[in-house]
């Protein structure tokens, strides 16, 4: 017997009365915390994520001696779900953190030029961290929003003798962000033959496949990942593109 | 004239810093609440009773509780690594030890009442906070309480003994002193009591009584927090 | 001494909180006698039934009792039955023989009787300690559901949820031309013509759970089913 969830779907219908391409009501906060660099709280209907942006000295990779590096990660704090356990993380914290670290990464967003300090030997290193406070659906597009949320009201903590940092005194100075390059994350949902975005908790396990669209203020496309065990057709892929597409349009409004 | 011993911010010796406590920030847990003092802020989060994984660590007598305590990465100026450390290892299991006293568990065998407390901005005082928001979210979560556990840490600043020391406080003088308390003030009885430091017995009494009265004002403060909740008055009779 | 009551009936009260002073009174679920008195150990309504001092909790998981009728989602299917999921830490235990009045051979495919995702009004027969529960579906009104909209509320608000005699629930059936299923362990099934108003439902019980502590509720529901009809 097909449940009660996926019938509706299929019926073009919601358990909370919202259209296929309907988003929740979203709020974002940037004063998680003052010992950030920078943070963000997204709460998206009642899915709740946190990102705290903190910045170090670092040396550069080996290949890139001129620029800042950037690390995500992410936590599926216990809390949020009860699916979810403590320990090491899971295989979908490791995936959402790594969706979203490239996201912002293949955007060329950060200018990570303009974070080297002296060249092939200290570079600043930003750290973006995630952390699912209440998991009520779509975590993954709500922890991306808020990573950028994040990265958006970062100051660059004051560099002392001997790149020693201090943190008490942020600079006015701001990341060096590239605005038309901030990439926003819009994930569309498959469940039979229909398409959708923003699932709520009973919502998400009735999904057959979804894929993960991230796309730039330019409208560029700029990452992308299908996940669950079922498929796409290229007619699907492109309408997931066109609804992904209204989707950030939206998201860039409210984040302004 | 010896000066008179004045704070930083001008609080006497047994005033907490500005306090705030909401119950039911994570919907989806069973309880939940964010307790703030000064400029320190935890949410703490209740899942249960459930199944306790692994089973062979069930109690047939009595369910567990299990915190989890942690600083999030940002919540200090120095970025603390996702993942536990041997210090949030220790408050962890000293946080469960200062509420236990205060819970009946013999009635919930085999199960664990599992606890999550985070910082998410640290500026002294973390355990105590954590402890205050992780009693309301017991407490939230309808797990049986005798009261609400609550929680202050005192020290020593220019050899005077007082109240919840933020971290500029903290960082004054040559023997910095903390000495983190947690009671069931209706009662009397301590349930956390750990000190760094220095201190006479006679300062150690001093420091006792001042968290005496600070853990009933913290209370006071939980307290009000499920007034506010329910928008009822408290069903004290006049 | 003579003993008091030392909180307003009805009014909300906390753990450590004391009710009562005085060996008079009793100390019943969600209290404790400390001392001299009766101090409540829950957040949630405190209640006097002749010499017994109650606390309602307002929120809480669900504990299995008796007797209970709880709407229970099928997780396992096993040789000797199914395993329902109830709410509570531990799957409860539907054995071959409670499952029908109908006699169920050896060889039968279980899943045809009650397959895993779908939901069965059953009730608690037995408890052993916490951990072990076994339910029956033999009974008046126990049954397989079909397919409805499931929510699930807190368990401590299903008796505002029924109301006085199932006065609550009836208005909500009548306004919404939806059949309602309340479990006791808080999971209500709720199916109609329309998924509109199996929304509408939805929305009604969640308001009830939100203002289950304020009086007057019936007339705000019914307000409510009305305006959003």
């Amino acid at each position: 017997m097909k449940s009660y969830i996926k019938s509706l779907i299929e019926n073009g219908q919601r358990v909370d009365g919202r259209k296929l391409t309907d988003v929740r009501d979203i709020v974002i906060t940037n004063d998680v915390s003052t010992k950030a660099e920078g943070s963000a709280r997204v709460k998206w209907g009642d899915t709740e994520v946190i990102a705290g942006v903190k910045m170090s000295v670092g040396t550069p990779y080996g290949d890139s001696p001129d620029k800042g590096t950037l690390m995500v990660t992410s936590e599926l704090l216990p809390m949020a779900n009860e699916a979810f356990s403590a320990g090491p993380p899971s295989i979908e914290s490791i995936e959402l953190a790594r969706v979203i670290d490239r996201g912002i990464r293949e955007s060329n967003m950060i200018d990570l030029k303009k974070l080297c300090i002296k060249e092939g030997e200290a570079v600043w290193t930003v750290f973006v961290d995630l952390y699912i406070i209440n998991d009520a659906g779509n975590i993954l597009d709500a922890a991306a929003l808020a990573a950028v949320s994040a990265l958006k009201d970062s100051l660059i903590p004051t560099l002392e003798e001997g790149n020693k940092v201090d943190y008490d005194t942020p600079t006015k100075n701001k990341l060096p962000l590239i605005e038309d390059r901030i990439p926003l994350t819009s994930t569309v949902f498959k469940s039979g033959n229909k398409l959708f975005v923003d699932p709520v908790l009973e919502e998400t396990s009735e999904v057959d496949a979804r894929v993960t669209i991230g796309i730039s203020a330019s409208g560029d496309i700029n990452a992308m990942q299908k996940g669950g065990a079922g498929f796409f057709t290229i007619d699907e892929v492109n309408e997931a593109v066109k609804m992904a597409k209204v989707v950030t349009d939206s998201l860039r409004k409210i984040l302004k | 004239m010896a000066k008179k011993f004045q704070r930083n911010d001008k609080r006497k010796i047994d005033e907490i810093r500005p306090m705030e406590a909401k119950v039911g920030v994570v919907p989806s847990a069973e309880g939940s609440a964010m307790f703030k003092m000064g400029k320190t802020i935890a949410i703490a989060a209740v899942r249960g009773p459930r199944q306790v994984v692994p089973a062979h660590k069930q109690k047939s007598d009595r369910g567990l509780l299990r915190c989890t305590y942690d600083l999030m990465s940002f919540s200090v100026n120095d970025r603390k690594r996702p993942g536990p450390s041997r210090r949030s290892s220790e408050i962890s299991m000293v946080i469960e030890n200062s509420l236990l006293p205060a819970m009946d568990l013999s009635k919930l065998p085999y199960t664990s009442v599992d606890l999550y407390v985070y910082i998410t901005q640290a500026d002294a005082g973390t355990r105590c906070v954590g402890i205050n928001a992780a009693s309301l979210a017991l407490a939230d979560a309808g797990i049986p309480m005798k009261e609400l556990v609550s929680a202050v840490a005192v020290g020593k600043v220019d050899g005077n003994v007082i109240l919840d020391l933020d971290k500029f406080e903290e960082d004054q003088g040559e023997f910095p002193t903390d000495i983190p308390i947690a009671m069931m003030p209706k009662v009397g009885k301590i349930t956390l009591l750990q000190l760094d430091g220095k201190v006479s017995q006679k300062e150690l009494d001093e420091a006792m009584k001042l968290a005496e009265k600070g853990c009933k004002d913290a209370q006071e403060v939980m307290e009000e927090a499920f007034r506010v909740k329910y928008d009822l008055d408290g069903g004290k009779k006049e | 001494m003579t003993s008091k009551l030392l909180f307003k009936e009805m009014g909300l009260v906390i753990p450590g909180q004391e009710l009562a002073a005085g060996m008079d009174y009793l100390p019943g679920v969600g209290t404790l006698r400390s001392g001299d008195n009766i101090v409540s150990t829950s957040v949630g309504l405190g209640d006097v039934n002749g010499k017994v001092i109650r606390v309602i909790p307002l929120k809480g998981k669900y504990i299995p009792k008796v007797g209970d009728t709880v709407i229970g989602k099928v997780s396992d299917i096993l040789i000797s039955g199914w395993r329902l999921n109830i709410g509570w830490a531990f799957l409860a235990g539907l054995r071959l023989a409670e499952a029908s009045r109908d006699y169920i051979p050896n060889d039968a495919d279980l899943s045809r009787y009650f397959n895993v995702g779908e939901y069965v009004v059953c009730k608690i027969t037995k408890i052993s300690g916490t951990k072990f529960i076994d339910v029956t579906a033999k009974g008046p009104g126990l049954r397989k559901l079909g397919k409805g909209r499931v929510i699930s509320c807190q368990s401590t608000k299903v008796p505002r949820i029924i109301g006085k005699q199932g006065s609550m629930i009836s208005t909500i059936k009548e306004a919404t031309g939806c059949n309602i299923t309340v479990g006791q362990n808080g999971i209500v099934w709720i199916s109609g013509e329309d998924s509109k108003m199996e929304f509408l439902v939805e929305k009604a019980i969640r308001k009830i759970e939100n203002e289950s502590h304020k009086s007057g509720l019936t007339e705000t529901i019914g307000q409510f089913l009305e305006e959003n009809k």
